[in-house]
């Protein structure tokens, strides 16, 4: 048998591209392998497919869920023409089928009540707890108005929600994607270039012919087409430049690493500014045409001299010097990449600037190899009555933060706590998607916060610790379970893809729209959900958007031309960047008028005291934050945190790996649980490092539960960002305990 | 016809993809698996080595593993590609013993299981699990027998290594380095 | 500096990981059986075979109610130890040349039948009593020609018996030296030295099972050569892996100077070899010494020895 290598590709092609006959398939290498019964059942075992995207984290790519008859999901692939996965799912995505199977899913509605003066939830049929949450909707309104009934959300669930609530008349919505996450780069680069980074990332990666990476971890951070597109660029032998202090997997993968102390990050960049400014290597045209402010940078970064820098980042000047040239050299194609969990020390807005001015002196914005201009296809809005004005809102909770661009979850919180100057009192939540004990730090202000409610109403899939807080909760079934919004996101070309139900709901669980037309339907907003199935939504817009949804259920993923012009600026061309100035502000008026540093300065953060680390987090390939943790396919890989410890460190205090220890921070916070060490040289000796989303505290999570440390338990003191309301995590140190520091009482 | 792996080390993350695939793919049991990744750390901060590995049966041409398997479900077909019939095997654990790479493990349903390099899709024309997903696109999969497929090339033009070629299994599973 | 080298997708394969635990103490149990088994049956049909059943009669007759017993638990702890065993006679389809495990089915396939047969002819000669009561031959009346057959054919059977009982011992060493995955294993002395320890076993069981003086001296004597052989073997053994890879090195490591050691030497070479040596030498010599003594020692060391073969080699790896 003689197969050639092109045969190979048009068979696999052919494979690929749908159902055929399995008996030719045999055929076509011959019946001259003996097959095993399991292989033949194998083959010929038909699965049905059907369109979604995944909701394992949010970059939400296009995926075909494979069932089998009895409906169990099998196996979930990625859709080859989706720009955000080119048919290939992250683990997580692959291990999706455990979001489904996870025995210890919420299963039906959950009520609070006292049994013998305990505190414990009984089961609920969904009338009950619907109606209970329905009154608690018109309370609110009548005693507070609606605005004192908060949404903390996100991913999927959020929008049905924020649609209820804003119907409701509740814009007090907050989300952790942007105080914890993201917020601080799109202000940052918001003021520089007028438009958000946005997500997914506009980075042309897979052109680039030099990718700087400052703290981004891409290859942990499994962030699906950027880690396509970096492994592109190490076929295209793309120079890539890691800064962490960390050796990250990118780092280990860069020609330059640049083991970086932490919080320095901003010394760095002025620095590169400097030499790529003093060796004329930027791009003099770009500049000059696209650019305002340039003469007061370089006045601003005269005195940032890499030997400066130096003796704050510790990193040698020639290495500063080298890496610099590296990146004029690749210019423009080359991105400064802005990150995405950047709520660091505080000053990430100026970190996310200096990060943008960068790429701005570099002529990199809007140029191939560097960012392209994203362009996105509207949804329609299916009909529904005007919302409703509420008094106050979101941005009047964050009315401290002149740059805030979404609602801040800290702020939202804080309105919950009763005092004379609360202008926006919070009397009652609703939780969806999110689980907040875990993503938003300062945990004691959560709990005062949480005390002070009248009603809590918690929508999610499993039973996280944020349930246990809750008056109510609500199961919603996963996303492989129901319909849900047209994903419309920016890319090199609009595109759009469908989420279409696989099976039926497990168990008593809901899709969240369903819930949020229930809730809406019992407070009289019936008008804003006229429908039976979300599915008649998305077919009256699929029908607006030229397609339908049955094409939609074969394709999965739909195509459309770009509209907005070239992806890359036209050589010599005019462009009118969105800024107030109509050009990339290297100087920032904006910021200037707002009593803020035109352009970032490095300013000194607080560095551990003797005895103590800095506690680093970041993120494992194989899970999401805290979601899935318990996942049964993902916890196989990895079911607990280690905490990295550099082997001086583990000298000094006696550690070896796999040894059990506890952490307490300067807040005097001890970790509820312990967590294992891995003594190993990727880690600096003034840090610890773990992956963020594990320590449950949660015991209906059978897996996950005590297994490894919550990082954000340490995370007490918040490094606010002045600019944008950003909660900057990474300024917490943290004692390593040997000893069992709960088991004293007991004797 | 001999079929070969080749996973680039420059490339792979670590992010263990290819285990999960292989999984759903081929309903492994959920503590089971048949590949796994591996990392090394070598050196001090911050001159560090890290290489990352997705590892599985090596699809050995000089097996231990067929030789020693007294009824023959160990076996050896078309392309080279080891594989285990469920039927024959007894679970005397002598090819468990006898792989240097422990890439075999009791199925809890008592025969012994192993890659198979997705013989099942090899015969619909599609390439493994792992391989189809790997985000990083760091696998490659053919024949060896074809100078001109990808893996031949690969290896022709690139540094590589096996995996304890001490063993003298003669592994077809290479590392590009 | 340290180098780490680790899985990082959370291997954790039962009975795998971290080490090999696919072969239990029932294998173990099954390695010594089959050589003490050896060992008797060897003897038993080289001293028939010599003439010399009527001189040594624990050696031929009495002994050999031991080897159709000792195979039959044998191929039960097998059998008990298979993951698939409702597969087990897909052992007897085929014969495959290169498997040790293979060859060990089908030496046991043929050495235990003629085992029982070799019982058997000497059923009425050793255990009259037994027979008074049980009354076999009355009732079932073909055993009365088949006792003639075998009685007849004993020297026939004597001539099988001898390599079988041979390849049988060295197959029990064989069946772990042809592992080169485990470096502890990988050792081709492995082969003659479990066959020799068979043979030792063998001799102390018939020295426990012998009424004579005379035939209790010359088992001692074999005993002491064998032990002698034996020790040398485990010197080259060890020899053998100083001069190996690293991996061996570290397998070694074990035995010498690791979780093994008190084991190995204390039990196996101290307890199980040299004391009875030299209590077997004491005695040649004409001192008066309870000869069960070391008989027993021999084979409680031969046991303890697999056991701990099993255990440790399991333990080496090539990788990780
Ligand atoms: N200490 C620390 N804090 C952090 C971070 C960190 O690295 N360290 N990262 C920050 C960042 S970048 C972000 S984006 C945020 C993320 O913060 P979150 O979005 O809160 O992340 P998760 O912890 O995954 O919580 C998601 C919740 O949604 C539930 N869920 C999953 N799928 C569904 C569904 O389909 N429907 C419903 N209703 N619920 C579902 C999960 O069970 C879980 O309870 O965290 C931020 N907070
Ligand atoms: N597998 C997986 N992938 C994910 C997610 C997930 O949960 N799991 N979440 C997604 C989301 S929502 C987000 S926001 C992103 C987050 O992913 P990133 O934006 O890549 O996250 P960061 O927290 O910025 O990066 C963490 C890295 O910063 C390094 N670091 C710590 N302190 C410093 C410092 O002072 N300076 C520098 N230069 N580096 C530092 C750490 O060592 C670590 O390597 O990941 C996304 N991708
Ligand atoms: S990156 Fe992974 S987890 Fe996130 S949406 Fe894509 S496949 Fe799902
Ligand atoms: S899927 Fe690819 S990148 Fe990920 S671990 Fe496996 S081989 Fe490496
Ligand atoms: S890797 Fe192990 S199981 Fe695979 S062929 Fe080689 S020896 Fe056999
Ligand atoms: S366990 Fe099964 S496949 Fe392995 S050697 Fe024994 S019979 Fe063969
Ligand atoms: S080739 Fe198939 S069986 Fe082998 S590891 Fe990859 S997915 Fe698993
Ligand atoms: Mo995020």
């Amino acid at each position: 048998m003689t197969t050639s290598r092109r045969k190979f590709i048009k068979i696999s092609g052919l494979g690929l591209g749908g159902v055929f006959a399995s008996t030719s398939a045999l055929n076509l290498f011959g019946n001259n392998s003996p097959l095993t019964e399991k292989t033949v059942q194998k083959i010929t075992k038909n699965l049905k497919k059907t369109a979604t995207y995944c909701e394992v984290c949010f970059w939400k790519c296009a995926a075909w869920a494979h069932s089998d008859e009895q409906g169990n999901i099998q196996k979930i692939i990625g859709n080859e023409t989706d720009p955000h996965c080119y048919g290939r799912l992250c683990p997580r995505g692959t291990g999706g089928v455990g979001m489904y199977s996870d025995e210890d899913r919420l299963k039906t509605p959950l009520i609070r009540t006292t049994i013998d003066g305990e505190e414990t939830f009984r089961e609920a049929s969904w009338d009950e707890a619907l109606d209970l949450i329905a009154s608690k909707f018109k309370d609110i309104k009548e005693k507070h108005g609606a605005e004192s009934f908060a949404l903390l959300k996100h991913g999927s669930p959020g929008k049905h929600l924020e649609h209820l609530f804003k119907a409701y008349g509740s814009d007090t919505i907050a989300e952790p994607a942007y105080a914890q996450c993201r917020g601080a780069r799109e202000a940052g680069f918001n003021a520089t270039f007028g438009s958000w980074v946005g997500s997914p990332e506009p980075t042309d990666i897979r052109d680039t012919k030099c990718l700087v990476l400052i703290g981004s971890h891409i290859g942990e951070n499994m962030h699906n087409s950027q880690v396509q597109e970096m492994s592109d660029a190490i076929d295209n032998n793309a120079t890539i430049i890691t800064v962490d202090p960390r050796l990250s997997t990118a780092a280990s993968k860069s020609q330059y690493w640049l083991a970086i102390k932490p919080a320095t990050d901003i010394a760095l960049m002025l620095a590169w500014m400097h030499v790529i400014i003093k060796e004329d290597l930027y791009d003099k045209n770009y500049v000059k045409r696209y650019t305002t402010g340039f003469d007061e940078l370089k006045e601003h970064v005269q005195n940032f001299t890499p030997e400066w820098a130096y003796g704050i980042t510790t990193i040698k000047p020639e290495e500063i010097i080298k890496t610099a040239r590296e990146m004029a050299h690749a210019a423009p194609a080359v991105i400064i990449h802005p990150g995405r969990h950047v709520s660091w020390y505080g000053d990430d807005t100026q970190r996310a600037r200096a990060m943008a001015i960068l790429n701005g002196l570099l002529g990199s914005w809007g140029r191939r190899g560097g960012f392209y201009f994203k362009e996105k296809i509207s949804v329609p809005k299916y009909p529904h009555p005007k919302y409703p004005h509420p008094k106050w809102d979101w941005t009047d909770v964050g009315e401290k933060f002149p740059l805030a661009q979404m609602g801040i979850t800290t702020e939202v919180i804080k309105c919950a706590i009763p005092s004379k100057d609360n202008k926006y009192p919070v009397k009652a939540m609703m939780v969806a998607g999110t689980n907040i004990t875990k993503s938003i730090p300062d945990k004691k202000l959560l709990e005062e916060a949480i005390d002070e409610l009248e009603f809590m109403v918690v929508l999610d899939t499993m039973p996280m610790d944020v349930t246990g807080y809750a008056d109510v909760v609500l199961p919603e079934c996963t996303y492989l379970e129901r319909y849900d919004g047209i994903r419309s996101a920016t890319n090199r070309t609009p595109s759009i893809a469908v989420r279409i139900p696989a099976v039926k709901p497990k168990y008593d669980s809901k899709p969240g729209w369903w819930v949020a037309k229930q809730i809406g339907e019992r407070i009289g907003l019936g008008d804003f959900f006229k429908y039976d199935d979300y599915k008649e939504v998305i077919e009256w817009q699929l029908e607006k958007m030229g397609t339908s949804l049955e094409e939609m259920e074969k394709i999965g993923v739909k195509h459309y031309p770009r509209k907005s012009g070239p992806m890359y600026l036209v050589e010599g061309e005019h462009h009118e960047f969105p800024t107030d100035s109509g050009k990339i502000e290297l100087y920032s008026k904006e910021l200037k008028n707002l009593g803020f540093d035109a352009m970032p300065l490095y300013t000194k953060h607080p560095e551990p005291p003797q005895g103590f680390y800095r506690l680093n987090y970041g993120r494992s390939p194989m899970h999401t934050f805290s979601r899935t943790a318990n996942n049964p396919n993902l916890n196989a890989l990895k079911s607990e945190n280690n905490l990295w410890v550099n082997p001086k460190v583990a000298r000094i205090i006696g550690l070896k790996t796999g040894q059990s220890v506890w952490l307490r921070n300067q807040d005097k916070i001890t970790s509820t649980f312990s967590i294992k060490v891995r003594v190993t040289e990727r880690i600096r000796w003034d840090s610890v490092y773990m992956v963020h989303g594990f320590g449950h505290d949660n015991k209906k999570l059978s897996r996950a539960f005590g297994k490894g440390i919550n990082d954000t338990q340490m995370v007490t003191k918040t490094m606010v960002d002045p600019i944008m309301g950003g909660t900057g995590m990474r300024g917490n140190f943290v004692e390593i305990i040997t000893e069992d520091p709960h088991k004293t009482e007991v004797i | 016809m001999r079929y070969a792996m080749v996973i680039d080390t420059l490339k792979c993350v670590g992010c263990s993809d290819c285990v999960v695939a292989c999984q759903t793919e081929n309903d492994v049991p959920i503590g089971y698996c048949r590949d796994w990744i591996t990392e090394t750390v070598d050196g001090t901060y911050p001159n560090i080595m890290l290489e990352l590995k997705s590892e599985r049966c090596n699809h050995c041409a000089n097996a231990p593993c067929v030789r020693c398997c007294p009824t023959g479900a160990s076996h050896i077909v078309e392309g080279g590609i080891v594989l285990v019939t469920a039927e024959e095997c007894i679970g005397c654990g002598a090819c468990i013993e006898s792989c240097p790479y422990d890439a075999r493990y009791q199925h809890p349903d008592g025969y012994v299981d192993k890659c198979t390099f997705c013989h099942h899709r090899l015969q619909k024309g599609q390439l493994p699990a792992c391989v189809s997903v790997c985000p990083t696109k760091c696998m490659y999969f053919g024949d060896l027998d074809n100078p001109n497929s990808e893996v031949s090339l690969l290896l022709k033009n690139r540094k590589h290594k096996t995996l304890a070629p001490e063993a003298g299994t003669d592994p077809h599973v290479f590392y590009l380095t | 500096m340290i180098q780490e080298e680790l899985f990082t997708s959370g291997r954790n394969i039962p009975n795998i990981d971290p080490s090999l635990e696919i072969w239990h103490w029932p294998i173990a149990v099954y390695l010594f059986l089959g050589g003490l088994a050896a060992g008797i049956l060897f003897f038993g049909a080289l001293i028939y075979i010599l003439g010399k059943e009527d001189q040594y009669p624990a050696a031929v007759k009495t002994a050999s109610i031991i080897p159709p017993i000792a195979l039959s638990l044998g191929l039960l702890a097998l059998v008990y130890d298979l993951t698939h065993p409702l597969y087990t006679w897909q052992l007897y389809t085929t014969f495959r040349i290169e498997s040790p495990m293979s060859w060990g089915a089908w030496v046991l396939l043929i050495t235990t039948p003629l085992s029982f047969i070799w019982t058997f002819s000497y059923y009425r000669e050793v255990y009259p009593k037994l027979e008074a009561k049980l009354k076999m031959f009355k009732r079932f009346n073909f055993l009365n020609s088949f006792e003639k057959f075998t009685i007849k054919n004993r020297k026939n059977i004597a001539y099988a018996l001898i390599p079988l009982a041979l390849i049988l011992g060295v197959y029990t060493g064989i069946l772990l030296s042809a592992f080169n995955a485990r470096p502890l294993w990988n050792n081709a002395i492995l082969g003659p030295l479990f066959l020799v320890s068979g043979l030792s076993t063998g001799a102390a069981a018939i020295i426990l099972l012998s009424k004579t003086k005379a035939e209790k001296h010359l088992f001692g004597k074999i005993d002491l050569g064998l032990i002698i052989i034996e020790l040398a073997l485990i010197t080259h053994m060890i020899m053998g892996y100083y001069a190996g890879s690293q991996v061996q090195l570290e397998a070694m490591q074990l035995l010498v100077n690791g979780d093994f050691t008190l084991m190995f030497f204390g039990f196996v070479v101290i307890l199980g070899l040299i004391v009875p040596a030299i209590l077997e030498l004491i005695e040649l010599i004409g001192f008066k010494v309870p000869v069960v003594v070391p008989a027993l020692l021999v084979i409680l060391g031969g046991l303890i020895f697999r056991f701990v073969m099993i255990e440790a080699g399991q333990l080496t790896r090539f990788l990780y």
